[in-house]
């Protein structure tokens, strides 16, 4: 177990050095927009003589070296400070925290539900591989796959919701009917169901074909051989044997996918009008609101990394020989 | 343990065929097959690659790729009840139970992800009604039976932990598990060490005694025939061919065929004459070094691994040096060192007295033609993609030949190792290994080479072809005064091509001496125990077969 400590110990230490050149990167990006930030915030504020933006320069140092403004954004970050919106003239810390967590039980779910039905329908085409099961499976997964994920969320919502007015087209939770405790989870999760399906199908599809061809290629090793010569049952053969060493590529790439989830639902947040970060990033892109871009650039980052050192733990704790060659 | 009819045998194959898919090279890859197996008695399945003898394991088992591969008549009786007629769940039972398998690649053939013990433990839980803790105790059992140390702490290990012979003995442990009427070896000891080949070789024969097991054991290897079969199968291309008691079929062999095999099996009492070292030596590797550092990173130190240590040798113009070692040894360290494909730390390689290791890039170019290398690998060792002629033709056009020149001599060299004209313009899968080894040589000798250092040339090819790929280097060497150096773990293919014999020992050359010298009076223990591990000392080829050895004056 030291190792695995030692192994968890080193993937902290890199993981803060990569988010500190981030933070480097996102204040070098702020210098790199073109125009003068205190000649955008005078043009934002309507008013443009010189004096004014002078005064402006002043007031938020940005008449100092770069070296050391670079040392003020540095040190607040560090004390969790993301500066100002002056478009929605709130704290931008206070809008990440209050969109972060619909973007997360959204993204999540999905995804655990992706992973979970990726993983058992490549696993049921592979063991029927060649017959109609398989082919159905491959159909569904290449449809999910080529299909354009804002289509597919625009279709069921049409069917779902306007057709057969089973679920809300739309939105977080039912605005003004002030659920609290259950009654306001089941009102969230009813809303979660369409914008959940569609991002999870896509993910599926994905899984569920590189578990087929995990699956397959496993399934000619010698290993499997000495299982069915010991007269082991096909479903034991499959999941102790087969399934457990065809998932490892399945967990690098859904490690990798899962970094992208907070940034990668702009599309599902637009379409189901999901109060998320993805929507929020598209606002600010709109508005040029460079603080808060800057804030989700950071936040996004962070979700990267930490579901990198996750995705190497969970593949530490699958694959024993990792925590050697580390 | 089931006392066995007399009148029935364990295992009676009568008339089994297997069919192959449409489109493969022949219609039936096993054609009616009849043999018995018998209680208390170990039957060799010999045959070369393609023979069909791992086929009938795999019936047995049923581990035919179905639905491509499957058995088109005949019966696989055991105790006299036909195996292939029973229900699927019937046939489990019998799988692991009653019959049991020890697979060829013990790197492979377990579970990277599933401790040892768990994996043994899976046959004990799907055959007996033993509770968990009861298991456990019987897998620290076996696992020590096999000879293995600390079974204990083993049981807990994951196959990467172990050593190749080691798991082996897992495996071993493995099919033991439920105390099987069957054991089917399908080449257990192929790719072993020699010395690991004979522990693993003593301990099935021990234990197939001890048990009265019926064991069917399948080899390639004449050499492990004689040593442990009690009764010989001989196939070829799906047929059986010979079949009779062991000391029959070894020693008054009849069908051509095994007639033939058995004059191929190299016989390591045969070794050359000495050779006459005449003027200066044309390599000098002097007191090489090299260190590989595995692993290592941001905080922990790479952990060293000596692959050679003061390593000299001379091989002058003519003279045919082998290398001879265990996998792991350096030896193709030192053969790649040489090559220049690997750097040493230190250490002089001296060619006709110019030092290649102070030679920048561009210094050591001539250098690349004069050294030429055979590889192991035949079929992974030519680039598919590529015309044979044109990777013959490659290496001189490199050096500044004219393109149509190279050609001509490439159609030359290819004539020259026995490939027809038409060679030139096929591509490589279109040849057997024992071809592919041909061109790989032909590329070599492109480069009209001073030095061809060969690193396990036959050891991926079969025991006829293997003479014939022997017999090839050794006519070269002799045409075209060629000095080679010869890697190889098999000191019976030593003893056929070598002059001088160098054993390595972890990184060391632990003797070095003319071949007549270390094969008669071995003067390290180490290479006593190589020699004392070759399968089959003390069986005498008969007297019609023996051929005079390649190279002998």
């Amino acid at each position: 177990m030291l190792g695995f400590a030692q192994l968890f110990a080193s993937r902290l230490v890199k993981a803060a050095a990569i988010l500190i050149a981030i933070v480097v990167m996102n204040f070098f990006l702020v210098h790199a927009a073109p125009g003068d930030p205190a000649m955008v915030m005078a043009g934002e504020a309507g008013a443009a003589d010189e004096k004014f933006v002078a005064q402006l320069r002043e007031q938020f140092g940005l008449d100092r070296p770069l070296y050391e403004q670079l040392g003020t954004y540095v040190g607040k970050i560090v004390q969790g400070d993301l500066g100002f919106s002056y478009r929605q003239q709130r704290p931008v810390w206070d809008i990440l925290a209050e969109r972060l967590p619909a973007t997360l039980v959204l993204t999540l779910t999905a995804f655990l539900l992706a992973l979970a039905a990726g993983v058992a329908l490549g696993t049921l085409a592979a063991v029927a591989v060649g017959t109609w099961a398989d082919s159905a499976i491959t159909v569904l997964a290449l449809l999910a796959y080529a299909t354009p994920i804002y289509w597919i969320g625009l279709m069921l919502s049409l069917l779902f919701s306007i057709q057969l007015g089973w679920l809300p087209a739309f939105g977080y939770e039912t605005i003004g009917a002030g659920y609290t405790g259950l009654a306001h989870v089941a009102d969230v999760a009813v809303h979660l169901i369409l914008p959940v399906i569609t991002l999870a199908l896509f993910y599926m599809a994905s899984y569920a074909r590189l578990t087929r061809a995990s699956m397959l290629e496993v399934r000619g090793l010698d290993f499997v051989k000495t299982a069915k010569a010991k007269g082991l049952t096909q479903s034991r053969i499959v999941t102790r044997h087969v399934l457990r060493n065809a998932i490892l590529p399945v967990i690098t790439v859904a490690g990798i996918q899962a970094g992208q989830l907070v940034g990668g639902s702009i599309l599902i947040e637009t379409v189901f009008a999901w109060p998320g970060i993805g929507r929020l990033a598209f606002e600010a892109v709109l508005q040029r609101d460079y603080q808060v871009l800057l804030g989700i650039f950071l936040v996004t980052s962070i979700m990267v990394i930490l579901f990198n050192i996750l995705t190497d733990i969970l593949y530490g704790l699958v694959d024993p020989r990792i925590q050697v060659s580390q | 343990m089931t006392t066995p009819l007399l009148d029935v045998p364990l295992l009676d194959v009568r008339g089994l065929s297997i069919a192959l898919p449409p489109g493969a090279d022949r219609p039936l890859a096993v054609d009616n097959l009849t043999f018995t197996l018998n209680p208390d008695e170990i039957l060799c399945v010999v045959g070369e690659s393609g023979s069909g003898k791992s086929m009938t394991a795999h019936a047995m088992m049923g581990l035919l790729p179905a639905p491509h591969v499957r058995v088109a008549g005949g019966s696989l009786l055991f105790k006299g009840k036909d195996v292939l007629a029973m229900p699927e769940a019937e046939q489990r039972s019998l799988r692991g139970g009653r019959i049991a398998m020890v697979f060829q690649e013990p790197m492979t053939a377990l579970n990277p992800l599933m401790r040892v013990g768990r994996q043994i433990g899976e046959s004990l839980r799907e055959h007996t009604d033993l509770p968990a803790p009861a298991r456990r105790a019987r897998v620290v059992e076996l696992l020590a039976q096999v000879g293995l140390p600390n079974p204990a702490e083993l049981a807990e290990a994951y196959p990467f932990r172990l050593s190749g012979g080691q798991r082996q003995r897992v495996m071993i442990a493995m099919a033991l598990a439920c105390q099987p009427d069957i054991l089917i070896a399908d080449e257990p000891t192929t790719a072993l060490d020699v010395t690991t080949q004979k522990q693993i070789l003593d301990l099935i024969r021990s234990i197939q005694a001890e048990r009265h097991m019926g064991m069917m054991f399948i080899t390639h290897d004449f050499g492990v025939v004689a040593e442990i079969a009690h009764r010989v199968a001989v196939m070829r291309h799906g047929k059986l061919v010979e079949y009779g008691a062991a000391s029959d079929v070894l020693n008054r062999p009849q069908h051509p065929y095994t007639r033939q095999l058995i004059a191929s099996v190299p016989h390591y009492i045969e070794h050359r004459d000495d050779h006459a070292k005449a003027g200066a030596p044309l390599l000098v590797a002097d007191k090489v070094r090299k260190v590989f550092h595995v692993g290592g990173g941001l905080f922990k130190k790479s952990k060293q691994v000596v692959a050679g240590d003061d390593l000299s040798l001379t091989i002058h113009p003519g003279e045919t040096v082998g290398l001879v070692g265990e996998s792991g040894s350096g030896k193709s360290t030192l053969g790649r060192s040489i090559v220049g494909l690997i750097k040493p730390d230190s250490g002089r390689i001296l060619f006709e007295g110019t030092d290649l290791l102070a030679l920048d890039r561009k210094g050591f170019r001539p250098y690349r033609r004069a050294v030429q290398m055979v590889f192991q690998d035949p079929y992974a060792s030519l680039n598919p993609r590529h015309r044979v002629g044109d990777i013959v033709a490659q290496g001189p056009v490199a050096f500044g030949e004219d393109r149509n020149r190279a050609l001509v001599r490439a159609r030359e060299l290819l004539a020259m190792v026995g490939l027809d004209g038409s060679a030139a313009d096929r591509f490589p899968h279109e040849f057997s290994g024992g071809q592919r080894q041909r061109i790989g040589i032909a590329r070599a000798l492109a480069m009209e080479p001073k030095l061809l250092v060969a690193d396990e040339p036959v050891s991926a090819l079969d025991v006829s072809v293997q003479g014939q790929v022997l017999e090839l280097l050794d006519d070269i060497r002799r045409r075209l005064n060629l000095a080679m150096l010869f890697i190889t773990h098999d000191l019976r293919v030593a003893a056929q091509v070598c002059d001088t014999i160098a054993v390595m020992r972890r990184g060391r050359i632990v003797e070095m001496g003319t071949a007549r010298e270390v094969f008669t009076h071995p003067r390290d223990a180490y290479t006593r125990s190589l020699l004392d591990a070759i399968p089959g000392k003390s069986w005498h080829i008969p007297d019609d077969l023996q051929k005079v050895p390649a190279g002998a004056h």
